[in-house]
């Protein structure tokens, strides 16, 4: 079986996100960029899936511009065997629903017998592409997952739901999307990032897969939240009762 | 509790705009490998270093090595986090890819090492030994040797150490007393080490000692000395580890700092053993391999300073004492004297680093060139910064893990703060692999009167250059920098001189100004470094590249360090002119 992970280049969850100064967006300029944590997850059941004899080959798949190539290294030096580039222009307005076009005219091409990705990014936090991806191909979906098992019929998994755990068999093709339950992703060994330079990545864009994606919604502005007034020391339960009513919230 | 980051944009700038990494790698033959490899290596290792080796840190300090049943039980977790380490390929970054490593620089192997000794000095130890024991098999070893221990301790499977020092044996090595008998198939070795750092654990199943020790018929002093491989457990057929062989350890030292590092009193009790290389050759190799550490040693030195840094950067910005007019509180670091001990961190620690890479990539420029004259100024220029680097660091990384304490007012000196553990920890660095006092008889002896000051002179034309460069700037953040650099240019040229030409008529003089001569180089090699960011950050900056801010504050931390540190090569200059009359003046009994 063949698996196909789409990851996303994000800012690093390290990095104290800055608003540019006019508002237009979030300040991208010479900030540390990463794989998207849940889509390393991704990429993470996959190889373990691999390294378990139950796929043959997992190929990480990441659209954006000439950047994202770093983290489609990271995917192959996660062990992932080959990695597709699907470029856009530095400023494409792709929002969900383009990026799920497009990876579903590279799975029509691909025909992995799996789809595994992310269940969201944190820096949209849409939770939309999967889901979108599924539909596009009439694929069965498992959303929010911690817990994959690959059985004779197909593919179990684990949901997270508000009331608890849900199990649930897909046939296969399927999407699933990964939470962050569902692994701990390695440390990457020192000669697994020199291999993956020897990886191929190849290339393709929306022309080469027919596709012309939807725009998305349109950012108008990015305000930081407000920052944290300094708090007060009150001198009883009286007092507290007190300014919480001038406060309005009781 | 202190938690650690890798400051990756600090490597980044230093290899690409101080070493030029990618020219570095073309010009002496590592192909494929650049900047990007370099930075993925090194965004990976901090991650390792953050998650897994940082938070052991304090634990190593309070639950430190310890004494067992079958010898010595290391601190909780380092075995696992030292498999992993050695899982991870870490082990043998620059080692040969013929002896099972990866082949690459010595600065990038420098630059990722930084982020292992800040992460956790003790455990940090283990490998960087395991590195040494690598590179002397490697150049001493015969094919046998090589192929019996190699593999393993390139894949971390085994770890390395070296025990050259005895009780009665320390900076006077001619004094070792250790025996070892020729048996037919290999030697008999017996006697006593002290000082062996990580000389046992439990966390590989065999331990590879090289040990000095003299053959029977051995000429005395430090000619009659060889170098021996001692396993812990014999090899079987297939090489693999089999019965206990001779070796022990007795004892523990309890010690001031690096609790997690096992310092171990060794027994050798007809242990047996190996002959590397030639007989009575062993102190040459242990110094090729010494030279190397001590590089190491000085880089320990900046990483231990950086962590304080970011330890103390993060109190000085939260701790709140003072209040504005409008009643809302100040954080420390609004005040001036917080300032200027963060700005003698910062701007300290950044000449370390610029310090330490440079001297590991004149290393890789030393063993690619192909032609003679340039081989052998690139060995000249790497010889002469080791000790600085050895010397001048450590011996700073005392002030700022001190400083770092001062920051924290009342609270760095509780323990629980976890900031004293580096000041702790940074103590031994002025004293293993040689002291200051050896760094600095090396520096004056072999590297400035044995050489009468050739390299030392290229060294300061050099800077000269550099100060002409700075001198053609109109930009007023450069300009301010060239004339504290040429006043500690002038003072280091002046000192030099001033020693090549009154050494030979005074036999105490170098011994007595020495350790001033090396805080002053110090000193001007770490000016030198900081111009050199400054010129490269103004550059970056009109060339649009990088974050503005960050090269803006490259800029002013270079002008902090030019007006504020390098004024103390004057002080320097001062006690060297000195010489030695006062410092000798007492009769050994008036004291």
């Amino acid at each position: 079986m063949k698996i196909l992970v789409p990851i996303k280049r994000v800012i690093d969850y390290n990095v104290r996100v800055r608003v540019k100064s006019d508002h237009s967006d979030v300040d991208l300029a010479n900030v540390k960029m990463a794989i998207n944590p849940f889509c390393e997850i991704a990429v993470e059941a996959a190889v373990r899936l691999r390294e378990d004899g139950k796929a043959d080959e997992v190929v990480a798949v990441s659209v954006g511009p000439k950047a994202v190539q770093e983290q489609l290294r990271t995917a192959l030096a996660m062990g992932a065997d080959r990695a597709i580039w699907v470029e856009t222009a530095e400023d494409a307005d792709l929002g969900p629903l383009g990026i799920a076009q497009l990876l579903a005219a590279l799975v029509r091409e691909e025909q992995p017998g799996l789809v595994l990705l992310g269940k969201q990014s944190i820096d949209g936090d849409n939770n939309q592409v999967g889901q979108m991806l599924a539909g596009l191909l009439g694929y069965p979906q498992g959303t929010f997952v911690s817990g994959l098992e690959v059985v004779d019929e197909g593919i179990e998994v684990v949901r997270e739901v508000d009331g608890g755990l849900q199990t649930l068999a897909l046939r296969l093709p399927a999407v699933i999307t990964t939470d962050l339950r569902l692994n701990t992703p390695r440390f990457i060994r020192a000669p697994d990032i020199m291999k993956s330079r020897r990886k191929p990545i190849a290339h393709t864009g929306a022309e080469q897969l027919g596709v012309s994606p939807a725009a998305g919604p349109r950012l108008l502005a990015v305000h930081p939240p407000e920052p944290r007034a300094g708090g007060i020391r009150v001198e009883s339960v009286g007092e507290l009762l007190e300014r919480l009513r001038q406060a309005q919230v009781i | 509790m202190s938690s650690y980051q890798h400051c990756y944009r600090e490597s980044d700038f230093v290899l690409r705009h101080l070493i030029d990494f990618d020219g570095l790698c073309v010009e002496n033959g590592f192909e494929g490998v650049d900047l990007d490899l370099a930075n993925s290596l090194i965004d990976e290792a901090a991650r390792f270093g953050a998650e897994v080796l940082a938070p052991l840190n304090v634990v190593g300090d309070r639950e430190g090595a310890r004494m067992g049943e079958g010898g010595v039980v290391e601190t909780p977790g380092f075995a696992a986090a030292y498999r992993q380490f050695a899982e991870g390929g870490w082990q043998s970054l620059k080692v040969d890819e013929g002896h099972g490593g990866q082949g690459l620089p010595d600065v990038l192997n420098a630059a990722v090492s930084e982020i292992w000794h800040a992460a956790n000095l003790s455990l940090a130890l283990c490998p960087m030994l395991t590195e040494g024991a690598i590179e002397a098999l490697a150049e001493h070893g015969d094919e046998t040797l090589r192929a019996r221990y190699l593999p393993r301790l390139s894949s971390g499977e085994w770890t390395g150490t070296m025990n050259l020092t005895e009780p009665d044996a320390g900076s006077d090595l001619a004094a070792i007393k250790t025996r070892a008998v020729p048996d037919g198939e290999g030697y008999r070795i017996s006697g006593q080490k002290i000082f062996i750092t990580w000389g046992d654990h439990r966390m590989t199943d065999n331990i590879v000692h090289l040990v000095l020790a003299r053959l029977p018929d051995a000429p005395p002093g430090v000619k009659g000395i060889s170098l021996f491989v001692v396993p812990k457990y014999r090899l079987d057929a297939h090489g693999d580890p089999a019965e206990a062989n001779g070796v022990r350890c007795l004892s523990l030292e309890h010690k001031l700092g690096i609790h997690g590092s096992p310092t171990c009193v060794m027994a050798f009790d007809d242990a047996w053993g190996e002959l590397v290389g030639e007989p009575h050759r062993g102190l040459a190799y242990m110094f090729t391999m010494m030279n190397r550490e001590r590089q190491v040693v000085g880089l320990q030195g900046l990483a231990i300073a950086e962590r304080a840094y970011q330890q103390a950067r993060l109190y000085a910005m939260e701790r709140l004492q003072g209040t504005r007019r409008d009643g809302t509180r100040v954080a420390i670091i609004a005040h001036p004297d917080v300032r200027r001990m963060l700005m003698t961190m910062k701007s300290g620690i950044e000449a370390m680093r610029a310090l330490v890479l440079e001297t590991a990539a004149e290393a890789d420029r030393a063993r690619g060139a192909n032609e003679g004259a340039r081989r052998a100024h690139h060995q000249a220029r790497l010889e002469l910064f080791t000790p600085i680097v050895k010397g001048w660091i450590t011996e700073f990384a005392q002030e700022l893990t001190s400083l770092a304490i001062q920051v924290h007012g009342g609270m760095g000196f509780v323990e629980e703060t976890g900031v004293a553990q580096h000041y702790r920890d940074a103590r031994i660095l002025t004293i293993y692999e040689g002291t200051t006092g050896i760094q600095a008889l090396d520096l004056i002896s072999r590297k400035l009167l044995a050489d009468e000051g050739r390299a030392i002179g290229a060294l300061f034309d050099e800077m000269e250059e550099t100060l002409g460069v700075l001198r053609q700037a109109e930009e007023a953040s450069l300009v301010v920098l060239a004339d504290p650099f040429a006043d500690g240019l002038a003072a280091a040229r002046r000192a030099c001189d001033w020693v090549l030409r009154e050494a030979p008529d005074d036999r105490q003089l170098a011994g007595a100004v020495s350790v001033e001569l090396l805080m002053l180089l110090g000193y001007l090699c770490g000016g030198w470094m900081q111009v050199r960011s400054a010129l490269a950050a103004h550059r970056a900056i009109e060339d649009g590249e990088g974050d503005a801010l960050f090269l803006d504050a490259k800029l002013k931390t270079a002008r902090f360090y030019c007006e504020h540190v390098l004024a103390r090569t004057q002080a320097a200059l001062t006690s060297v002119l000195s010489g030695s009359t006062s410092l000798m003046a007492l009769d050994a009994g008036q004291f």
